[in-house]
């Protein structure tokens, strides 16, 4: 019962100190320059009356009941813009940290007996605690939605299939190369060739940092599973100290492999029965005489 | 006994997977290749095995035989039409059918072994 009065009481209190509760907690939130005084107006108005209302109608000890539905939407939604904003965890709890001072103040201010003053505290100091924590939880899974999208943005970016003539096909490899992104690179791999029809593939590990056994690894069975659908597989890009790693460590690479992208290039061009030449003109516009000219 | 077609196409033999293979069957259609390769003096055995979603070790074992026998009768075998998923999940298994050309379709497969009347054309020139 006392827990109810109190909850009555504090509910009172916001709703009739709004404005001066408002002020008070405006002037400490506004240590970080990166909020204006009016957006921390704005949000600490919204949450202050959205409070008060879930006080007055609820119990207070618990912030998962459904009266602190809109104090919650509106923490969620301020912490998430936070998050994506950029702000570190703390300077996002602040936020609802900050609103004790100006609280208790209040609650000093107002209440005369020491009894209620300390239960007004002890309920106020629970209910923003928990406030707080459900703020840096929202803060922290936005965060995290933010990683998981970017980490999913980059495997995609990172393996695209390039088609550099026809029938030949390029996969610049870029990063590490484990073993859930070796799945990804194969099935892109696969994929472009029963598109493209290409006859050869070309893998370039120019931007694969180190080759360990199990890299190695992953590279060969790309490479068996291009030539199971009927793709010859040419390995570019090795570099002069990941070549010697790869004979330290005894990885034996079955494939043809050419320095750079060029020589694979041209090595596919020429099984593919193509060649290139230089021109007789040397490189000036004109074009050989079977071009038709303008 | 039901039996898996095979059908000629210049010098070539097309088979189609179609059906769940299983020993029986696998047993069958190597016994009729190889009379068929000796029978029409095949250069190359094509076997499509677009049809098929799942390869097992059993599949990828008969296909390897089939390559080894016709090998002996001086026929090249590719396997044709394979899935990517198909693919993939022979590579995790394993398998990465060697010894047995690939191509992605039946017309690669079939400009592969030398094209409907491809280098047969001379050999029979030689011969009559």
């Amino acid at each position: 019962m006392a827990k109810s009065t109190t909850q009555t009481a504090l509910a009172r209190l916001i709703a009739d100190g709004e404005a001066a509760i408002l002020a008070d907690w405006v002037r400490t939130m506004s240590s970080d320059t990166r909020i204006s005084a009016q957006e921390a107006q704005g949000q600490g108005k919204e949450f202050l009356h959205a409070l008060g209302k879930a006080l007055a109608t609820g119990n207070g000890s618990d912030i998962r009941a459904p009266e602190f539905n809109a104090v919650r939407d509106i923490l969620a939604g301020f912490s998430r813009s936070r998050a994506l904003q950029g702000f570190s965890p703390s300077e996002t709890a602040i936020f609802v940290f900050s609103l004790k001072q100006a609280l208790f103040e209040r609650v000093r201010a107002t209440t005369g007996d020491i009894q209620q003053m300390a239960d007004s505290v002890w309920t106020l100091s629970l209910l923003l605690d928990q406030l707080g924590l459900y703020t840096v939880e929202t803060f922290q899974k936005t965060r995290e939605e933010l990683i998981e999208r970017q980490r999913e943005e980059i495997e995609e970016l990172s393996t695209p299939v390039v088609k550099l003539w026809e029938g030949i096909v390029a996969l610049p490899l870029i990063g590490t190369l484990d073993s859930a992104r070796t799945q990804v690179v194969m099935q892109n791999l696969l994929e472009s060739i029963v598109q493209t029809g290409a006859e050869i593939a070309i893998i370039d590990i120019t931007g694969v940092p180190t080759v360990d056994t199990l890299t190695a690894q992953h590279l060969l069975k790309t490479v068996s599973a291009a030539r199971l659908m009927g793709a010859d597989c040419l390995i570019s890009g090795i570099r002069p100290q990941i070549a010697q790693t790869i004979v330290q460590l005894g990885v034996e690479l079955n494939v043809t492999s050419k320095a750079t992208l060029a020589d694979a290039l041209a090595l596919a061009l020429k099984r593919t029965g193509r060649s290139v030449e230089k021109s007789k003109n040397n490189g000036k516009p004109h074009e050989p005489a079977a071009e038709p000219r303008d | 006994m039901d039996s898996i077609p095979i059908l000629k196409i210049g010098n070539a033999l097309l088979v189609t997977i179609q059906v769940d293979m299983h020993d029986q069957l696998a047993n069958r259609l190597q016994e009729d290749l190889t009379t068929r390769i000796v029978q029409h003096r095949a250069r190359g055995v094509l076997i499509d095995i677009s049809a098929l979603e799942i390869v097992d070790s059993f599949i990828g074992r008969m296909l390897a035989n089939i390559a080894s026998v016709s090998r002996l009768l001086d026929a090249d075998t590719v396997v044709v039409g394979m899935r990517p998923e198909v693919a993939i999940t022979l590579v995790e298994l394993g398998l990465g059918l060697p010894g047995v050309k690939t191509a992605l379709n039946a017309e690669r497969g079939l400009a592969m072994i030398g094209g409907v009347d491809g280098r047969d054309s001379t050999d029979d020139a030689d011969d009559d």
